[in-house]
């Protein structure tokens, strides 16, 4: 099918979603285009969930500056769009001389980067704090603005405004080339549709640097950078940690924190890793060894006997070492949002803006006179009260039917996940929208009754609902000696 | 559904139904069953093979028709309600029941005295930590067995089951009659963690490997899975490097352990035990918190459900006294210990009259073992001793001490095996 767009954004991650959002404040006809059968599918749905105070990156880089701007948009759009953030502030900690030279250096860089409140905390300070940290830990780095969010949620929540304000997001729709014509884009095409556009937003995560050389522009390339995780039960909440605490950081990242999630959990990780393979998030015995090693420095007596999961996700790095940012040198009309790890998520909302700004300067387009901020209601059974949820179950008696029983999501909520604006198809999808799944028996129970319902609410048969990515088919058949 | 209850049972599993038998057999004139699921039955109504009942019934029943025979024996007591598609949110120390139900809404409700027979859930794969990708097409083995017995799909075509657990051998004859080829059945344990006739029945008769000592050390498959790699593993059930092999398949069911459902429980502030997850209880399923009784799965696994309907009919029985104000005086204390070569002894300790009463008590030996004996002695006393030609891990071990011996007893007692046979 042959389509006409303003912009085209490439991937549907929490920077993509970002940037439709902010572009959704205008009058432009903006598609996205997702590969996945859902959006956040890529890093987005796999990494440390924090929203970073914005001291790590050298001053005066493409990093450090939507860092602090993204920290502070965030602080600003929490309420607006119902953003699942938890202001936790995070430490740094420091167990020799040099590592206490070190968080005093990132302290002035801190500072040079406009980040607020930065304290050094002596020891006693750090284990009031956070009570199970080593005794090796002498003093930490203080940041106050730093907080975890559910970036599946952010995600979701850009995605949604946009669609509420006229924004088309196709999921299923990978990007099989971009014309141009006299140095300048002139359509997308998809597995699906040709999209005739003025601008491309390249925010396609590990792939950027594939669609980047789609229009021509080859001068960055992406090496993914792995990093794994375990997650622990919200029980092991208390012997974990309270908030974000991270060691003092090496070259290449972070390094292995322990920090809370905004769900209850607490995750340790992430290693890093460089791998080849841009699909390749699988977890290895010697990465769990890594990653738990690394936590036993932080919280010595980890709970392993508690964890519940773990999982992989893929850093994009730019060969540039910094975020490719603004518009492309080879290619008019092409912006690039690429070379997006950490601080990525934290940045995304500043990203958008930033590209939004120079898009709606080249174009003159306007501000949307009918501009519909936030997003529609979405209940949450088990945060009512009892008269709210008495009140709920008889305004729809579909949230008196608890489909999730270790996380207690109701039947209504699950309803309300799919026919959402850009809404859940899958089972996963599911899960992100209302944590059906998530808790301790990881789906066992509640599974087939999601299946059944994404099939009753979609109208496929049920062979066709999927986990989550595009093959991920979780039924091969019907029973009855059809098997081959 | 109003006033009081006698009794409220949470689950309306076999454990809940033969509770609620019992308990108006012995004097309860108002029981209410609340069960989340649209029917009761729970977990035997996927459970479509035979092999039930042998113990309880004299008979050799299916699942669905061991879960039948339990509600025809409260279906037409006019003491018992039951509430179906009803979620039990929070049970309170004072007996108040929390649930909702789309038909009734949010209810609130109280009684004299609570059973919890919730069950018990499977170990996922997060919980052995399985390294490798995320793909579709992994499943616990119980989860499975409801997609093909009740819902009527096939997870896969070619499997892999990871654990010799009951449910993974009914399974892997499950999938084999729906003409799904299963490639092997790996466990980590150098012995089966399912009972013997399962071993013959469901692997020997349809020639599916069982390995031994094999663990799952990657799996493979973006979307869906593709396959495995096995490995051997040492004494420590650690991987042995070299052994590694590949098995292809689109399809791992896990069946690696059961776990106590114990939320309810851990909100009441019940005292748990660290080896059985269960709440601990005395001989008559009474756990830490007066008038609130457990029985079945939620208290520990138990490999055949005849037991659990017996383990119920107790708690029923002293649930319905104590609603009625009339439970026995309890005169002593003692505790039962796990001695030498046991892991488990439920009820955890006794609350003996003076008079003593028969106690039926319930073990899992720590390793299997050919001709030993269980000996349970008292303050160095031998209370009694009892010849057993095999003891293993997955099939508990049942010894009756009778009223005589434990109108006796004074201090803790201790269940060991004893090799010197």
């Amino acid at each position: 099918m042959e389509r006409e767009a303003d912009v085209v954004v490439i991937g549907g991650g929490v920077t993509g979603t970002a940037v439709l959002w902010a572009l959704a404040h205008y009058d432009l006809k903006c598609v996205l285009l997702e590969k996945e059968p859902d959006i956040a599918a890529g890093t987005t749905k796999a990494n440390s969930a924090v929203l970073h105070a914005g001291f790590d990156a050298p001053t005066g880089s493409e990093k450090a500056r939507m860092n602090v701007l993204g920290n502070r948009l965030y602080h600003d759009l929490e309420k607006e769009l119902g953003l699942d953030i938890i202001w936790t502030g995070s430490l740094v900690t420091a167990t020799t001389p040099a590592e206490e030279e070190q968080i005093k250096e990132l302290k002035a860089r801190g500072e040079a980067n406009g980040v607020p409140g930065l304290e050094i905390w002596d020891a006693g300070r750090v284990r009031e704090k956070e009570p199970n940290l080593s005794e090796a830990v002498k003093s930490a780095l203080w940041a106050p603005t730093a907080g975890i969010c559910w970036p599946f949620g952010i995600a979701a929540a850009f995605a949604e405004n946009a669609s509420l304000n006229g924004a088309e997001i196709l999921r299923g729709a990978t990007v099989t080339g971009i014309e141009t014509e006299g140095g300048r884009v002139t359509a997308v095409r998809t597995v699906k549709d040709v999209i005739r556009t003025r601008y491309v937003v390249n925010a396609a995560g590990v792939q950027a640097g594939e669609i980047s050389a789609m229009a021509g522009d080859s001068s960055f390339t992406i090496r993914p950078r792995k990093g794994e995780y375990i997650l622990f039960d919200k029980t092991a909440r208390a012997s974990l940690v309270n908030g974000i605490v991270f060691p003092a950081p090496t070259k290449t990242s972070k390094g292995i924190l322990v920090c809370a999630t905004t769900h209850g959990n607490v995750f340790i990780g992430p290693n890093a890793q460089e791998v080849d393979d841009k699909e390749d998030t699988s977890v290895t015995p010697a990465g769990m060894d890594e990653i738990i090693a690394g936590a036993k420095k932080l919280v010595p007596n980890l709970p392993m006997g508690a964890a519940i999961t773990e999982f992989a996700g893929l850093r994009a790095a730019s060969s540039t070492g910094d975020f490719v940012l603004g518009p492309s040198q080879e290619v008019k009309g092409l912006l690039q949002a690429a070379g997006i790890q950490s601080p990525g998520l934290t940045s995304a909302p500043a990203i958008g803006q930033y590209l939004a700004e120079i898009i709606v300067k080249e174009t003159g387009a306007a501000k949307k006179a009918d501009y519909q901020p936030g997003r529609p209601e979405q209940p949450v059974f088990r945060e009512l009260d009892d008269a709210g949820q008495a009140a709920l179950i008889a305004r729809d008696p579909r949230y008196g039917r608890v489909i999730c029983r270790c996380e207690t999501i109701t039947e209504g909520e699950i309803v309300d996940a799919i026919r959402r604006p850009c809404g859940a198809t899958t089972v996963d999808g599911v899960k992100r929208r209302t944590r059906a799944g998530m808790g301790r028996c990881q789906g066992g129970f509640c599974g087939p009754r999601v299946i059944e319902i994404l099939s009753r609410e979609l109208g496929v048969p049920v062979p066709e609902i999927r986990k989550d990515g595009a093959g991920s088919y979780l039924y091969i058949d019907k029973t009855g000696g059809t098997a081959k | 559904m109003s006033g009081t209850y006698d009794i409220i049972i949470i689950g309306g599993g076999p454990a809940g139904l033969s509770a609620a038998d019992s308990a108006v057999q012995n004097g309860a004139k108002k029981v209410l069953i609340l069960e989340r699921d649209r029917e009761v039955g729970g977990i035997l109504q996927q459970c479509v093979h035979n092999g039930f009942g042998l113990h309880h019934f004299k008979q050799e029943l299916t699942g669905p028709g061991y879960a039948q025979r339990c509600y025809d024996m409260v279906k037409d007591r006019p003491e018992v309600e039951i509430l179906v598609d009803t979620m039990v949110l929070e049970v309170r120390t004072d007996k108040t029941v929390v649930a909702v139900s789309p038909a009734k809404g949010r209810l609130e409700l109280t009684a004299k005295t609570v059973i919890l027979t919730m069950g018990c859930r499977e170990r996922t794969r997060g919980a052995i930590r399985i390294p490798g990708t995320r793909p579709a097409g992994v499943y616990t083995a119980g989860a499975a067995q409801r997609m093909v017995n009740m819902e009527g799909y096939l997870p896969g075509k070619k499997i892999v089951i990871l654990g010799s657990g009951d449910i993974g051998l009914i399974m892997a004859r499950r999938m084999s009659l729906e003409g799904c080829k299963v490639q092997a059945v790996l466990e980590i344990c150098p012995f089966s963690n399912g009972l013997t006739r399962n071993i013959v029945q469901c692997l020997n008769d349809y020639d599916i490997p069982l390995y031994l000592s094999h663990t799952i050390v990657a799996i493979h498959g973006r979307d869906r899975v593709s396959g495995i790699t096995a490995a051997k593993v040492d004494e420590k059930m650690r991987p042995i490097p070299g052994t590694e092999f590949e098995i292809d398949c689109d399809t791992v069911l896990l069946s690696v352990g059961l776990i106590p459902e114990n939320e309810l429980s851990r909100g009441l502030g019940l005292t748990l035990h660290p080896k059985t997850s269960g709440p601990v209880v005395d001989q008559h399923r009474e756990t830490s918190q007066p008038g609130i009784f457990a029985a079945g799965n939620v208290v520990h696994v138990h490999d055949l459900v005849d037991f659990v309907s017996d383990e119920a009919e107790i708690a029923g029985k002293y649930a319905a006294l104590a609603s009625l104000g009339q439970s026995p005086a309890v005169d002593r204390v003692i505790e039962v210990k796990p001695g030498a070569g046991i892991n488990t002894c439920v009820p955890q300790h006794l609350r003996l009259g003076i008079e003593g009463e028969n106690v039926r008590l319930f073990m899992r030996a720590a390793q299997p073992k050919r001709g030993v004996k269980l000996v349970i002695t008292s303050g160095g006393e031998t209370v009694l001793t009892k010849p057993l030609a095999v003891v293993k891990p997955s099939e508990m071990i049942a010894v009756d001490l009778p009223a005589a011996k434990t109108a006796a007893l004074s201090g803790e007692i201790s269940v060991a095996i004893d090799e010197g046979v």
